[in-house]
């Protein structure tokens, strides 16, 4: 298992800037939006949370296809299957690699972002938080969406339309809970949806992944 | 005798031929009174004026596409479980039917939402959730689309299904967070409530909810049989390439 | 020693049937070459018994974690080093070193170089190298030999041999002739699946549609 987490974060690496391409097209996003929206930063910070998260979302949309599209290409999802591993675990542990390589990033950066969308000082803790909490959700039904499209050879968009609906939930309380941290607000219910929903997703989803993949390998 | 008679697609084909123009004549009967009734014999009410009686229109159509995921999600899971094809074609067919009832209650809701509420669009959490339940109906008809295997694509399908319920759910509840969010003291008629109702609306409304079910069932049928024909046709084809 | 027992299998490729009736022992320090014209449904068998699709009718058995399965491509990432390649393929596996695999199959000096940058015949080597690091006692092959030089052919035939001779057991799909000479052939020809008018299986695409 940990040779397989090595070996994904190695060919992320070597792909040429695995950790870097998600934090690149996030700062595009943050970069665009003031042109969009006017430059006052009143406007700016009130809709930041919005945008980071609207950012992280997309950031980790872009390299789902990949997760299990390669090792299919290439065979090893086969002998993956046949290998004494569960396919849970491999799935799991797909997720992992894909949340290291993209969702731990934006956890990192997100001040830097946040300072460039003038957020409000009292939101950055709260940002980060939610972003922690949430971006493990995403990156786990991202893995499900690439299991249902993995023998498509257009299934880009398709995973798109797949798993962004399931993306709601944590967007919701993961923007309300910085929403209503940097107001002083009741936090609670939004931080137990969200690390609930976190937990949920990471303790069943690959399960499903799984029964995906070995029906798109028969 | 079981039911599981039914799922035999000679024995569906059969049976459903038998009842497909008895159910289609009470669908327009049941259809034809009901709106008839509703549109024309009941009184205005006092503060809606006569837009409120798109709601004949509007809560059976919302109702069933509601009605129409959960019955896509049992039938998805009698295929998972039994194997049964004609369950999993029968979610197959069912699933365009159920999008447009979502579209046809989003419509007729933003039709009625005008007038009242002096807007086409509210991001009310009732049409929010409307929205999101439509974009799963067409993520799963899209995956049905994609994948060549019928098998394969009844699997999948019936997977994704089983996972949007649990998050179409989960989102109707995160929506309706979301919005007390942002306007606590909202003073907007959620649509669909009961208490408004004039007592006289009540009849047509339940033959309206019936006429729609029976819409359903007609189409569903027709568009089930469809699927079996088409799938009868692929095999042979694909066995015809073989020999 | 019985490795394999395969009873009156019926397979299916796309919800149709292409084999039926096939049964078929291999006992250990054997090999069985699986012979037949394209189509016939050799590599849906073959990932059958690697367990990656679920037979139609009949029964597999073999003791558990015996197999080892190698398909068409030979699953390599081509930006990792050859001895990477390998060593994430025992360590999935849990056996040990991988420098006799890479001996044995001639690719020590290659091992610092990027799989990418390998010819098709040493990537094909690297591929087969796998199978000697999954210490699994019974390989299954699909058309193992492609793309080998006669060089390799023989290279790899060797090792198939020693496979044998240490107990182990080899079933592969495969047209030429790989000096294998104390191998059994089996010809898939006559377990061609019949239409189901003719008293052939009936496939799940046939379900009772009539």
């Amino acid at each position: 298992m940990i040779a397989l987490l090595l070996r994904d974060l190695r060919l992320a690496v070597r792909a040429g800037g695995g950790f870097g391409l998600g934090l690149a097209f996030f700062l595009i996003v943050v970069t665009l939006v003031p042109f969009g929206v006017g430059p006052e930063g009143q406007i700016l910070g009130r809709i930041a949370p919005g945008i980071l998260w609207l950012g992280a979302l997309l950031a980790c949309l872009l390299s789902l296809d990949r997760i299990f599209a390669l090792d299919f290409e290439d065979g090893s999802l086969d002998l993956l299957a046949t290998a004494p591993v569960p396919l849970e675990g491999v799935v799991t542990i797909k997720a992992l690699a894909h949340w290291i390589t993209t969702g731990l990033p934006l956890v990192v950066a997100a001040p830097v972002f946040g300072l460039l969308m003038h957020l409000e000082s009292t939101a950055y803790f709260w940002m980060i938080l939610a972003l922690a909490l949430g971006t493990p959700a995403l990156s786990v039904l991202g893995t499900f969406g690439a299991a249902l499209t993995v023998g498509l050879k257009r299934g880009g968009l398709l995973l798109s339309l797949l798993v962004l609906p399931l993306y709601v939930p944590t967007l919701i309380f993961g923007a309300e809970l910085v929403r209503r941290g940097a107001q002083n607000m009741d936090t609670n219910v939004p931080l137990l949806m969200l690390a609930g929903i976190t937990a949920a997703v990471i303790a069943v989803v690959p399960f499903a992944s799984a029964a995906a993949i070995r029906v798109n390998l028969r | 005798m079981s039911i599981w008679e039914y799922a035999n697609p000679v024995k569906f084909m059969k049976t459903s031929s038998w009842a497909l123009p008895w159910v289609s004549v009470a669908t327009v009967i049941s259809l034809a009174v009901g709106l008839i009734w509703g549109f024309f014999f009941t009184t205005e009410a006092m503060n809606f004026g006569s837009t409120v009686k798109v709601l004949f229109v509007h809560v059976p159509s919302a109702m069933m596409a509601i009605n129409i995921w959960v019955m896509m999600l049992v039938t998805s899971l009698i295929w998972l479980i039994r194997r049964h094809h004609v369950s999993a074609l029968a979610a197959k067919a069912a699933a365009p039917i159920g999008a447009v009832m979502t579209i046809i209650a989003l419509v007729t809701g933003a039709v009625w939402g005008q007038p009242m509420w002096g807007t086409w669009w509210e991001w009310d959490p009732r049409l929010t959730s409307f929205l999101i339940l439509f974009l799963f109906y067409l993520g799963y008809m899209a995956l049905w689309g994609a994948i060549e295997n019928p098998d394969t694509a009844a699997d999948l399908t019936g997977v994704l299904c089983l996972v949007g319920s649990v998050f179409a759910l989960l989102s109707r509840y995160a929506v309706k967070f979301w919005n007390q969010g942002l306007h606590q003291d909202s003073t907007i008629l959620k649509v669909g409530e009961k208490d408004p109702l004039d007592p006289s609306y009540y009849i047509p409304l339940v033959i309206c909810i019936v006429g729609f079910v029976l819409l359903f069932v007609t189409l569903l049928l027709l568009r089930t049989r469809t699927e079996i024909r088409l799938r009868r046709l692929k095999a042979l084809e694909q066995r015809e390439r073989m020999a | 020693m019985e490795m394999l027992r395969v009873d009156n299998l019926a397979v299916t490729r796309g919800g149709l049937p292409v084999l039926e009736g096939l049964s078929f022992t291999l006992e250990a320090g054997h090999a069985l070459v699986l012979r037949g014209p394209n189509g016939i449904g050799k590599t849906t068998l073959l990932r059958t018994l690697a367990g990656l699709q679920p037979p139609l009718a009949g029964t597999i058995s073999m003791p558990p974690e015996t197999m080892a399965y190698a398909a068409h491509s030979d699953g390599l990432k081509s930006t990792l080093s050859v001895a990477e390649n390998l060593q994430f393929w025992a360590s999935v596996y849990g056996t040990g070193s991988i420098e006799p695999a890479l001996e044995r199959m001639n690719l020590r000096q290659l091992s610092e170089r990027a799989a990418m940058s390998l010819s098709a015949g040493q990537k094909r080597r690297l591929g087969l190298a796998r199978l000697l690091v999954t210490g699994r006692p019974v390989w299954v092959l699909d058309e193992p030999t492609v793309s080998l030089d006669a060089a390799s052919v023989v290279l790899f035939g060797e090792a198939v041999r020693a496979h044998l001779a240490a107990g182990g057991a080899a079933l592969m799909a495969t047209h030429i002739d790989l000096g294998l000479h104390e191998a059994r052939v089996l010809d898939l020809a006559p377990f061609k699946a019949r239409p189901p008018e003719e008293g052939g299986i009936k496939g799940s695409f046939d379900e009772a549609f009539a």
